[in-house]
Formats: structure tokens, sequence, C-alpha cells
């Protein structure tokens, strides 16, 4: 009976326990949503997509619909495809150093990324669990409290306090480190996905560029449909040298965006981390 | 021999007037340990205390160690065993006089609970191969009391040792009210990956959680005024052979007598409603019951604690060495050494986390565990109170069979039968006389051991507690200097 009086006296520290961890929540996503919003913003011809202005300025609910069956089916297969492609087209050698050297780098630096994300996460989830530990014996220390009847009562009481304080910031200094290691290292690991698939989509049209001017030394040989082979040649050769050029720009900006990212989230981490061990050596 | 041992039955009394007074009487109770003549004792003084040891039993006089060549198991008896008298006051003067000089010593550090002793476990060592091996402990006493031979001695003990002093203690002076500290559980898993020779951390992590507790539970056992008393503690302490005290195993005859006894012990103690007319006793049994509870709760959710940290403390080192090879794979030259720093931070951040659980645990968890251990002892000792009441009781009912049967008989006319009756009679009026005396002196004994106990309890826990607590600011302090050391290197990515 008395256990449970004191388990309802504890409640207010539960309502605020769902608060906090809602708002941890909650700042994570925000932050997700203003770092996709501003990279979009801040590309040369990203921003001036029609899509990205009405989502900006729209004023009225938006009603996207999300993907249907047939749609994700369709991703699906899309992406069976392009992962065997991939496999063929990775084989090429390239000639340019620059793309070599970065595909090399991409494909290192993303089996990097994702097992530093996949630790980081992790660790997150353990300091979480200490969090909740401290919680519990906070409130079991509250208990032993109330209960006792010799003058050690108001110490455990104390002590419960100081496990609740203690267990906030556990909690805050997990879900910082969610914030800006954790998630840094996911968006990373997506970002370098996709300069992975910008590569692949740039060697994809360099195995078209260089079957189309096979196909025209052919044409030229057997002296047979010269003209078409001709116009598919240069059009290759226009997608393969524009998408080149500006793979090259997209992957030097990843690197600055990179350094950049890690530099604000290492820097915000430590500051935070900081912050929260002085807290607790104030008691 | 036999008749001496019945003379000293007769004139048992289990006297200690003022509670002040640790009673000299409790060093000669029963005791089940090895026969006198087997120990090699070094110094005359011990062999009047020697046979002070023996075990009197009112049920089975024939166990009468001197003459018996068996060990006698160290097993705690149902029906509660009678003190007897000092036998040593038969055999010389000088003895009382040593007595009361140490009675005294330890009368005056008594009342502010300091003795003058400190006691150390160290040193584990194994001894022996195969499934034979035992790990021997040094046990190292340091003193300035008199009733030791010597201010500093070590002895070296095995964990079957320690299991048989507290059999020994526990059977002299739990019937009678004492709270006997327990001693660490046995591990047959853990003992078997030692016996069997494995290196690995988790066997050096059993002899070191071992070794502390041993250490703890002899530190307990010698701030009991009582038991420091006691010549079987000393003889533990003190002499470099011990007989090896082979019915502490759990399988043998002995164990097994023990486990018997036991659920013969939890049937009786459902069967005994006892007229409470003590109102303190049914508070203390209720506080000790929520106390319990509470404990093991709270025991619980520090072991989760403990189990926490180390994962935490594995993940940090995972993501360290992770954050290592990102660093490495990273061509921006000032990002890759920031990289680097922080796998260097995670690092000494694991080590941090795992002094942390080795604190969480050796500070926290055992003792939770210890005071869970001692609340059960104290729930005995309430429970031989029980019994004693139940003796008590039935004593009374025999003494009014006895008198009706004199009544009938008076009728019959039998008058060679009455004389036996009204014999019987005296008897029983005796059995009922010690039954109640028995009673009061466990009760007041209880109320004093009781009040010992809180007053320990609460120190421990404000000490420990307050370790605890340092440990945790240690490691943010720390946690401060390495995140002030790398913010700078983070900064410094251009």
């Amino acid at each position: 009976m008395t256990t449970t009086l004191t388990e309802i006296k504890h409640l207010p520290t539960l309502a605020l326990l769902v608060c906090c961890e809602y708002l941890a929540i909650f700042k994570k996503t925000v932050a997700m949503h203003e770092v996709f919003l501003c990279r979009v913003a801040a590309h040369p011809i990203l921003r001036k997509d029609l899509n990205f202005h009405v989502f900006l300025e729209y004023n009225q609910d938006l009603s996207v619909r999300g993907k249907n069956k047939k749609e994700k089916l369709e991703d699906f297969f899309k992406n069976m495809v392009k992962s065997a492609d991939g496999v063929i087209v990775s084989g090429v050698k390239d000639v340019d150093d620059f793309f070599e050297h970065e595909r090399t780098f991409l494909v290192e630096y993303h089996n990097r990324v994702k097992d530093a994300s996949a630790k980081s996460d992790k660790m997150t989830r353990s300091h979480k669990n200490v969090a909740d530990d401290y919680n519990r014996i906070g409130s079991s220390l509250y208990a032993l409290g109330t209960q006792d009847s010799t003058d050690i009562c108001k110490f455990f009481l104390k002590v419960s306090e100081l496990f609740d304080k203690t267990r906030k910031i556990e909690a805050r200094v997990s879900a910082d480190e969610d914030l800006k290691l954790s998630d840094l290292l996911k968006y990373y690991l997506r970002e370098s996905q996709a300069a992975k698939d910008l590569l692949y989509r740039r060697s994809r049209s360099l195995v078209d560029y260089e079957n189309a001017n096979k196909a025209l030394d052919k044409a030229r040989a057997k002296n047979k449909d010269v003209l078409q082979a001709e116009t598919t040649q240069q059009i290759c050769c226009q997608k393969f040298e524009k998408i080149s050029e500006s793979a090259k720009q997209e992957l030097i900006d990843f690197k600055t965006r990179r350094v950049a990212a890690f530099r604000k989230n290492l820097v915000e981490l430590a500051e935070l981390e900081l912050k929260h061990a002085k807290v607790t050596d104030n008691f | 021999m036999p008749r001496e041992a019945q003379n000293s039955f007769l004139q048992s009394s289990p006297s200690s007037p003022e509670p002040a007074s640790l009673p000299a009487e409790d060093l000669s109770t029963n005791s089940n340990g090895p026969k006198p003549s087997e120990i090699m004792l070094d110094g005359d003084r011990e062999d009047l205390f020697a046979e002070a040891t023996e075990e009197v039993s009112l049920d089975s006089p024939e166990r009468d160690p001197i003459l018996s060549p068996e060990t006698t198991p160290a097993v705690t008896p149902v029906t509660p065993t009678a003190l007897i008298a000092p036998r040593m006051e038969s055999k010389s003067v000088t003895a009382p006089v040593i007595f009361d000089r140490s009675r005294e010593e330890i009368e005056e550090e008594a009342n502010g609970d300091l003795f003058d002793i400190e006691i150390n476990v160290s040193d584990p060592e194994k001894v022996g191969d195969g499934m034979n091996a035992y790990m021997a402990y040094r046990v190292t006493t340091k003193t300035s009391l008199s009733i030791f031979h010597k201010n500093e001695f070590s002895v070296k003990r095995r964990f079957s040792d320690f299991l048989g002093l507290h059999s020994k203690l526990a059977t002299k002076y739990m019937h009678i009210g004492y709270i006997v500290p327990p001693a660490p559980e046995k591990s047959i898993v853990g003992m078997t990956k030692v016996k069997v020779g494995k290196e690995d951390s988790s066997s050096t992590e059993f002899v070191e959680k071992r070794r502390a507790a041993l250490e703890r539970y002899l530190q307990r056992t010698v701030k009991h005024p009582t038991l420091l008393q006691d010549p079987d503690l000393r003889q533990f302490l003190e002499s470099s052979e011990l007989p090896r005290a082979v019915n502490t195993q759990a399988l043998s005859g002995a164990g097994i007598l023990r486990m018997v006894n036991k659920a013969a012990d939890a049937v009786n103690k459902m069967t005994i409603k006892m007229n409470e007319s003590d109102a303190w006793f049914e508070e203390k049994q209720q506080q000790f019951e929520n106390l319990d509870q509470q404990l093991r709760k709270l025991h619980a959710s520090v072991e989760a604690l403990v189990c926490h940290r180390k994962e935490l403390s594995a993940n940090t080192a995972a993501f360290a060495k992770s954050a290592a090879m990102l660093g490495n794979s990273e061509d921006h030259t000032a990002l890759s050494r920031a990289l680097s720093q922080l796998a260097e931070v995670e690092e000494k951040i694991d080590q941090l986390h795992q002094e942390q659980a080795f604190a969480d645990f050796y500070v926290f968890s055992e003792l939770l565990g210890d005071y869970i251990r001692l609340i059960a002892a104290v729930k005995g000792v309430f429970d031989h109170r029980m019994k004693c009441w139940q003796k008590w009781q039935d004593a009374q009912v025999t003494l009014q069979k006895k008198r009706e049967a004199e009544a009938k008989l008076q009728l019959a006319n039998k008058p060679d039968k009455l004389q036996q009756a009204k014999d019987e009679i005296k008897e029983w009026e005796t059995k009922v006389q010690q039954g109640e005396k028995d009673f009061e002196q466990i009760s007041k004994t209880i109320r004093k051991e009781v009040g010992r106990f809180e007053k320990e309890r609460v120190k421990d826990f404000k000490t420990v507690i307050i370790e605890y607590l340092e440990s945790l600011v240690q490691t943010q302090q720390q946690l401060i200097k390495y995140w002030e050391a790398f913010l700078p290197e983070a900064k410094a990515i251009a």
C-alpha cells in the first residue's frame, strides 16, 4: 500500500520525464529538417526549383501525398537495378584522376561513416539506459527515505534528489550526443551514399559515352547509320561532360560542407558536454 | 568427563544482568567446532578457552565432543540448546582474571563502538591443481586489544574456513538473540572457473569480489562486541593452522542435514502463532520486512546500472576505434586530426566509465547485497525468539498435564507413582521458569542488538553513499578536463 502512495507522489516527475523526452525528440527532428532546408537553399541550382519555393512560401496546407504501393514497388525495383548496375559500372577505370581518387575515397569513407554511425548510436543508447537506471535508483531511494524510521531518511531523500538531477543531466548528455554526433554521422552516411550515387551516374554516363564511341566506330566501318551514331555519340559526350563538371563541383562542395558540419557539430558537442559536466560538479 | 558435562548442564543459567556487560558465559557456549584435542594452538592461554568451546546439548548428550572421534557437523539445531556456565571456573583460578581485564577493555570501547582492530583480506593465491585447487587469502589483523597475543599478525585462510567460522558463531549466538553477520555466498560456477585455471577477467573479477566480501564480513564480525570475544573468532584470526571445516560443503552429509533442518524450520515457523505481548517486536518485524523489500528493489536497480555502464564502456571503446578509422580515411587534414582527437577523448572516457562501473559495484551494489543478507539474519533472530516462546508455552502445557496426572493419581491412591508424578512436576516447573527466563533474555538481547544494528546501518549507508557520490563527482570532473582539451582541437578545424 505504502509503495503505491510513494509512486503516486513521484508522478509529477514522471510527467516531467515524458516532457523532456518529447522535447529531445522534437529538437532532433527540427534540427534535421533545418539542415536539409539550408542545404537546398545553398545549392545554386536546387534553390531555384519551383517546388522549393512553393514549400517555403505557400501559407496554406500543402497536402503532400505519401507514396502509394505502386510507387513504393517501383522504387524498390529501381534500387535493385541500380545496385546491380553499380557493380558492373564500378569495374570501369576512370581516366580522370580526380574522379578516380574521389571514388576510392568515397567508398572507404562511406563504410567507415556507416560503422561510426552505428557505434555512435549504440553509445547514445547506452547513455540513455544509464539515465533510466539513475531514475529508478532515485525513486527507490525516495521510497526508502519516506519509509525509514531512523534519521537516515532525510539523507535518503536528499540523495534521491541528487540522483534525479544526475539523471536529468545524463539524459541531456545522451540527447545531445545523439543530436550532435549520431545525427551528424547518420547524415553524412546518407550524403556519402548520395555522392556515391552521383559518381555512379557519372560512370554510367561514361560507359554510355564509351559504348557510343564504339558504336560510332563500328558504324563508320560498316558505313551504315553513321549520322545516327554520331548524334548519339555527341549527346553522350555532352551528357558526360556536363555531369563531370557538375559532379566535380558537387564533390568539392561536399568536402567543404562536410568539414564545416563536422567542425560545427564537434565544437557544439564539446561545449555541451562541458556544460553538463560542470553542472554536476556544482553538487 | 560425561559426569562433568552433566554438572555443568544442571548449573546452567543464562544470567547476564546488565545490558552493558558482555557476558563471559557466552564464550563458553556450545560450539559445534572441531575437537579441542585436534587443535594445534600456540600459547597456554588458549587451552583454558579450548575446553570452553565444547558442545553440550540438552537433547544429545552422547555427542560429547571430547570423546567422540568424528567431527560434529556445524548444524543449526532445531531445538535451542541451553547455555552452560563457564567451565573454566572449575578449572583454574587465573582464567576469570584474564577475562575481566579484556572484558573491561572491550566494554570501555563498546560505549563508543570503537574497537582498535583492523582486518585486511589480501593476496588471493591459488593453491593446488585441478578440482582440488582452492584460493587462499591472507588475513591480516592489526590491533592493540590484549585478548590477542600480538599486535599484528596474519594467517592464510580459505573460503570454507570463513564459512566454518560463521557456522560456529551462528550456532552459538543466533538462538540467544545475537545478530551474527552472514558470510559471503558460495558460488559453484565461480569457483569452478578458478579451479579450472581460466585466467580471464571474469575469474579475476570473481576472486576480487570474493576477497572484498570476505574482508567486509570479518570487519563486520569484529565490530560486534560480543562476537569479538569469541574464542573461535580469535582462533580464526590468530592460529596458523585451522582444521578443515569440511562440513560446510553443500553436498556433504552435514550440508544435507542443514537443508532438512531449514525446511523443518520453515514449516515450524508457519505453525507457530505467537501472542505478541510486546508491540515493539511486531513493529520492528514489519519495518524490517519493508526495508528488505525496498533494499531488494534498490539493489536490482543498481545491478542494472552496473550492467549498463559496462555496456556503455564497451560501446564507447568501439566508437573510439571507429572514429579513429574515420579520421584516418578523412582527407581534410585538420578534420582528420580532430577526429583522431575525438577518438582519443572517447577512449579516455571509456576508461572513466570502467572505473565508475567498478565503484558502482564495489561501493554501492555490494553494500546493498550485504544488508539484504544481514536483514535475513535479523529475521532469523526474530524467528528464534518465536521458537523460544513456543518452547516456553510447550513447557507450560506439559506442566499442566503433569499436574492433572498427579491429581488423578492422588484420587487413585498409588503412592509410588505419585512420587514420580511429583518429581516430574518439579522438573517441569523448573523448565517453565527456565523457558520464561530464556524468552525474556532473548527479547532483551534482540532489543539491544536491533538498536546496534540500526546505528551501524545508518553509519554504513551514509559512509558508502557519500563515497559513491564522490566517485560520481570525480568522474564528472575528469570529463570536464577531457572535453576542455578537445574543444580547441574542434575549433581548429578550418
